[in-house]
């Protein structure tokens, strides 16, 4: 029972960041019908918002320590963060121990522009082509992305911690009457949990309750019409595209004390984020989260030594085989609508 | 007036004659230059095929670096590095036997058979009559089977499987890096030290033949001084979080997680099992530890302050006091700014090794390279005194423990070494059964 409720918890951060980013490949599939291929570089410029912060708030004042040495026997050169000059060492201390969480502030305009420059420099003139070629020009993109970070930032990952007060983790075990350490789960999985909820409802909000939000959903049901009534859906769609863009750039920013960044990592979602979005349906948002999280869930139960000892390399063909069954009892997706990639 | 009379027979003679002493020369000619890329100019070429994109590029970069400064001082620039400090004195700084060295990059991208390509392309189209660099085992292997084939010399970078001078070993290949059981022979009796004899261990392992050989060597150096393996699970590389594969450690009876991974997966891992809680817990009434057997200063770096009081090995570390190494640092240090990785180590001292070898040899035949390399003994390149055997044409020297270090005064000092340990007790039987299955054959000269 205990190792179910783990591979549950295990399921419900990874799921979370699978939802993110194919909450946002959806919203630009059901907006734009672009099928991005970029869409996974946008959550590693995310993360790497997080990793250029944490460089800011350590760019240092260099003073020579006579005391000590450096590796080569000179006088040691010490670097103090200009912020604890400023602020004292305690807060500047505290500030550059929450640069993760401070990166949000940073990631959100930095991902709109990204979203907007990347919109209407390039993706806007495929919107008439077929989705192949969409595909072959935005993974592209998102190669181009990943080499301009890595020209910046090297290949190896970077860490980057959560704040030390979010450095532990939580003993759930014993809240439901288990052995102490029987389930233990990070303190930041848990706020990436609850953070990545916080910026579903968001967005769901946002669309559902406001009037910008009423307009998009008419124009992914009906442009043309939408486009009769004088309405400039384009505009909102560019806003949309880049609303997308800071949802996959906020995914990346709380990832990295889970995922320490490199260049390379928005790739490895990007696939698993495809395949959830064709599970959920191809244009529902609902359905993009809901098999954000059974996918996310249910990779993680076939990552059990139990499991694989039974069907051993489970753990890595999971989520396509339940793609495979999904698709072959219901072929729109969980959650489809019907016209959805069918002309 | 004579009259000349050439009769058919005569002139047959004459012909053959005359067309075996113009032939005379060529024969000669074409003996010494029978092996691949005989340099015939004033130059020679050598192939550095490292890993500039992908995973590794960080350690690719750091090799590269540490290679054109082996050429430089080939070639008689700077201060000479360990030239001064080799055993061997066959080197002078004029290049090797006399021709000045050049050399061609290719990014092995981490991927074998982008590294076959690549060599390939130095080989055929470039001339290289050296190929060295790689930062994995799957490409080390890859690129000495070819070199093997092609009749070329391969000095491999940083390789740590059995595998490369076990089953898969060549008479054209050489490794001066370390190796998973000399990793595991080292470590066991540290952990002993540390941890005691009456552990449990859980395993997670990246699964490709690196993984392999190194789950293989720690879990029966541990199991040898009494510690049981509880389990041992194969995680896919490059599989970003392994949280999975870390919870049900928790509950598995276990004491110890043994982590066989490099690289990002190590990072990753070991991240993630600290922040699980791991290093804060008690399991079978003691403190629950992690082991991560192949350690480097740049996956160090990227571990963060995960990887304090974290036991493992190295290859070499900068700041070993011997001559070697002083000279070594002292070069790199003073060119790029910061101390070299074990990585850019190996490939500088695999260098110097081919040169010296070339320049005892006093030829470039890679028959003649190989003679010249197996069962030589030399000293002063950073390990101590160092033996490449003839049997499996693999180093043998000291292995240098180290941990996390706890208070590191700056990023160059994230690990401490905690002991350096002898050749002996890290040499094994040249047939010893982790490395069998193999054999190196005959040396190739190719062409």
């Amino acid at each position: 029972m205990d190792a179910i409720l783990i591979q549950i918890l295990n399921g419900l951060d990874k799921g979370s960041a699978y939802a993110l980013i194919a909450l946002g490949l959806t919203l630009i599939f059901g907006t734009l019908g672009v099928v991005n291929f970029a869409h996974g570089a946008l959550f590693m410029i995310g993360a790497f918002c997080a990793v250029t912060l944490q460089k800011i708030l350590t760019i240092s004042v260099t003073t020579i320590d006579p005391e000590r040495t450096d590796f080569l026997g000179n006088p040691l050169k010490v670097q103090t963060p200009y912020v604890e000059n400023w602020f004292g060492p305690e807060i500047g201390a505290a500030i550059v121990d929450w640069a993760v969480p401070l990166a949000i502030v940073l990631a959100i305009p930095v991902m709109v522009l990204v979203g907007f420059v990347m919109e209407r420099g390039l993706i806007k003139h495929f919107y008439k082509r077929p989705h192949s070629d969409q595909i072959l020009v935005t993974f592209g993109l998102a190669i181009v992305l990943q080499e301009i970070i890595k020209y910046f930032y090297g290949a190896n990952p970077i860490p980057t911690p959560a704040p030390s007060a979010f450095r532990g983790s939580l003993d759930i075990g014993v809240w439901l009457g288990f052995d102490p350490f029987t389930i233990i789960y990070p303190y930041w999985r848990l706020v990436y949990f609850f953070f990545a909820g916080t910026i579903i409802t968001g967005v769901f909000a946002f669309l559902q309750f406001t009037t910008f939000g009423m307009v998009v959903r008419a124009g992914m049901a009906d442009r043309e019409t939408v486009g009769l009534l004088g309405i400039d859906i384009d505009k909102r769609f560019t806003l949309m595209f880049g609303l997308a863009a800071a949802v996959a750039g906020l995914a990346g920013v709380m990832y990295t004390p889970i995922l320490s960044p490199n260049y390379h990592m928005g790739m490895d979602f990007l696939v698993l984020s495809f395949v959830v979005v064709v599970v959920g349906g191809m244009g529902s948002l609902p359905g993009a989260v809901l098999a954000g999280f059974l996918l996310g869930i249910l990779q993680s139960f076939a990552s059990m030594n139990e499991v694989k000892s039974l069907l051993p390399g489970i753990d890595q063909i999971i989520i396509y085989l339940v793609a495979i069954v999904i698709l072959l009892t219901r072929p729109r997706g969980l959650m489809g609508r019907r016209g959805v990639m069918e002309d | 007036m004579t009259r000349q009379t050439f009769s058919r027979r005569g002139l047959l003679k004459t012909g053959a004659v005359g067309g075996a002493g113009l032939a005379l020369p060529t024969i000669f000619t074409s003996q010494a230059r029978a092996f691949t890329n005989a340099p015939t100019g004033s130059t020679v070429t050598l192939g550095f095929n490292v890993p500039l994109t992908g995973a590794y590029a960080d350690e690719g970069a750091d090799e590269l670096r540490a290679l054109e400064l082996a050429v430089e001082h080939l070639n008689g620039g700077g201060d000479g590095g360990m030239l001064q400090t080799f055993s061997s004195q066959a080197l002078d700084g004029t290049g090797i036997l006399g021709k000045k060295v050049e050399y061609v990059t290719g990014d092995d991208q981490t991927k074998s058979d982008v590294a076959r390509a690549t060599a390939q392309s130095m080989i055929q189209k470039d001339g290289a009559v050296m190929i060295t660099g790689g930062s994995s085992s799957g490409t080390a292997i890859a690129v000495q089977g070819l070199c093997q084939e092609a009749g070329v010399i391969f000095m491999a970078g940083l390789t740590h499987s059995n595998d490369t001078t076990g089953k898969d070993r060549k008479a054209n290949g050489f490794r001066h890096f370390f190796n998973a059981y000399m990793s595991a022979q080292a470590l066991a009796p540290v952990l002993q030290n540390l941890y005691g004899t009456d552990r449990r261990a859980y395993h997670l392992t990246a699964d490709y033949t690196w993984g392999w050989t190194q789950e293989e060597s720690i879990a029966a150096a541990t199991e040898a001084m009494g510690w049981e393996t509880t389990e041992k699970v194969r995680t896919p590389l490059g599989a970003g979080d392994f949280s999975s594969y870390i919870a049900p450690v928790l509950n598995s009876g276990a004491d110890i997680l043994v982590l066989n991974h490099y690289g990002g997966d190590m990072v990753n891992s070991l991240t993630q099992a600290v922040q699980f809680g791991l290093r804060d817990r008690q399991a079978n009434g003691k403190d629950f530890q992690i082991v991560v057997p192949l350690y480097s200063e740049l996956m160090a770096r990227g571990a963060g302050q995960a990887i304090k009081g974290i036991p493992g090995s190295q290859n070499w570390d900068w700041k070993l006091e011997d001559a070697g190494t002083q000279a070594f640092v002292k070069s790199f240090g003073e060119k790029y700014g910061f101390p070299p990785s074990q990585a850019a180590h190996t490939c500088y001292v695999q260098t110097l090794l081919y040169a010296d070898a070339v320049a005892r040899a006093g030829d470039f035949n890679p028959c003649a390279v190989v003679e010249a390399l197996e069962g030589y003994e030399f000293d002063g390149l950073g390990n101590g005194p160092t033996l490449y055997r003839a049997d499996d044409h693999q180093c043998f020297k000291d292995v240098v423990v180290v941990k996390g270090a706890e208070n590191p005064q700056d990023e160059f000092h994230l690990v401490e070494i905690v002991e350096v340990t002898p050749t002996e007790q890290v040499t094994y039987a040249a047939d010893h059964p982790m490395f069998a299955g193999g054999a190196l054959g005959e040396c190739n000269p190719g062409a």
